[in-house]
């Protein structure tokens, strides 16, 4: 505390705040998957207190949301809430396979958000979403590297037919331009309600547009890793 | 041995009244160790951690699996690998989990370390991914004297073929509870290299006399592991 107290007052005294370690830095987030589109991302620097979710246990209610149909609000306002500095949709809309979203972050007046959060839906899948989870921003200015994984919400059954984006629906949503690929009357797939946040296990998806069982086209499926994130610490 | 000789040396040249009553009393190094399932359907057989100097290696990519890794890949008893890192003297510890990780469940684990060889520990753990023929999941030599008190290291977990059986997924050649088949058999009907695993087909995704179903696929990483001192 002493110390502190002495930092706060030599930047005072110089006329530069550098109390805060990492108070301005990009953050550039790209799709490096072949098929699969972003719904609109949610950028979090916050405090080592709050997470947007814990692989193993069951997701929030506002994860949920995000992941069954990529309504990132309630998140978004449970973490400004606690004093956490958010980007809503950098990307405006839906981040296409390949391309990349940039935002500038400032933690300048909330020096103990020092850890990153990112989260946005996968589509099309019933509850698979991209995230980087309370990844701790380095104080060291440079430029840092992150490979995202997908995971499952498990929140609801990975069935594969076109549905509902609504927490709690089955399906998957399919807005412009996934509709164009989205496949119609499959059978669908007998799978559960896993229950738990866990690494997603992937789609199958199949080559028949009109009935087989799964709506999603082959062309959307993946493997880990899904995005990467520059990070670039002023 | 090696490591024995290294700290009484040390104990010598720099503390030598530190060292001299306190040998029956170290200074120990205790961390918590917390391995996550990751996957939708693939319990976990029970853990095998091995506290060990980084000469020591589990296993290397591309090479043969030893027997006694093989059998855990088959049928995840790990009793002989324990038997093999007792009697090792490059293995400082090692430590048995005692039931089946299920999917989304935690296992935790503490472990201690003279401090005065800390500099030689490395971590390393496996486990059968039982709903497949031969799929382990491993972290191999993570350092531990890296880690600072309160500190923590995340690594994740990948999935490895073990190479010594024939991915068929068929019923009666997978003992996890998606089949109830058979767990080791000593023959070696595959490539003999341990690799990254290809990942289960399924019914779905071909294999129409699969065992298996989509929700017994994966992807990487299959497990995490957080590694924190906490002494």
């Amino acid at each position: 505390m002493k110390t502190l107290h002495k930092t706060l007052v030599a930047a005072l005294l110089s006329g530069t705040a550098s109390m805060s370690q990492a108070a301005e830095f990009d953050v550039a987030i790209t799709n490096v998957t072949a098929g699969v589109f972003f719904t609109p991302l949610l950028v979090s620097a916050h405090s080592d207190a709050q997470s947007m979710f814990m692989a193993g246990a069951a997701a929030s209610a506002e994860l949920q949301a995000m992941a069954e149909g990529g309504d990132i609000s309630g998140l978004a306002t449970a973490l400004s809430g606690a004093g956490a500095v958010n980007a809503e949709n950098p990307a405006g809309g839906l981040l296409a396979p390949g391309t990349t979203t940039e935002v500038t972050l400032n933690t300048d007046n909330a020096s103990n958000n020092m850890y990153l959060s990112i989260v946005a839906m996968m589509l099309p899948t019933n509850d698979g979403f991209v995230a980087l989870n309370q990844w701790k921003i380095p104080s060291e200015p440079g430029v840092y590297q992150v490979a995202l994984n997908a995971y499952d919400a498990g929140t609801e059954a990975n069935d594969e037919v076109l549905g509902s984006g609504a927490p709690g629906e089955a399906g998957f949503p399919a807005p412009p331009p996934v509709a164009a690929t989205t496949g119609t009357n499959g059978t669908g797939i007998d799978a559960s309600v896993e229950g738990y946040v866990h690494i997603h296990r992937g789609v199958t998806g199949d080559a028949d547009a009109e009935g087989g069982h799964s709506d999603i086209d082959l062309s959307h499926r993946w493997l880990n890793p899904v995005a990467k994130v520059v990070v670039t610490v002023k | 041995m090696t490591i024995q000789q290294t700290s009484l040396i040390l104990c010598a040249a720099a503390v030598l009244s530190a060292c001299g009553g306190k040998d029956s009393d170290p200074e120990m190094a205790t961390f918590e160790v917390a391995v996550t399932n990751l996957t939708a359907a693939q319990p976990l057989s029970p853990m095998t951690l091995a506290v060990a100097s980084p000469d020591w290696s589990l296993f290397e990519l591309a090479e043969p699996a030893s027997v006694a890794l093989e059998q855990i890949a088959e049928s995840g008893d790990n009793s002989a690998l324990l038997a093999e890192l007792e009697g090792n003297a490059q293995v400082m510890e090692s430590i048995s989990g005692t039931g089946i990780v299920m999917p989304g469940m935690t296992a935790t684990f503490e472990i201690s370390v003279p401090e005065s060889d800390l500099d030689q520990a490395s971590l390393s753990a496996v486990t059968m991914l039982v709903n497949t023929n031969d799929a382990l999941t491993a972290v191999r030599g993570v350092a531990l004297d890296a880690i600072e008190l309160g500190g923590s290291v995340h690594q994740s977990m990948a999935a490895y073929d073990a190479g010594t059986e024939s991915n068929n997924e068929l019923a009666a050649t997978i003992p996890g509870p998606a089949a109830g088949g058979e767990g080791f058999n000593a023959e070696r009907d595959d490539s003999d290299r341990i690799l990254v695993h290809p990942g289960v087909v399924g019914v779905l995704g071909g294999r129409a006399d699969s065992v298996l179903d989509e929700e017994h696929r994966f992807d990487n990483p299959v497990a995490g592991i957080v590694i924190t001192r906490i002494e």
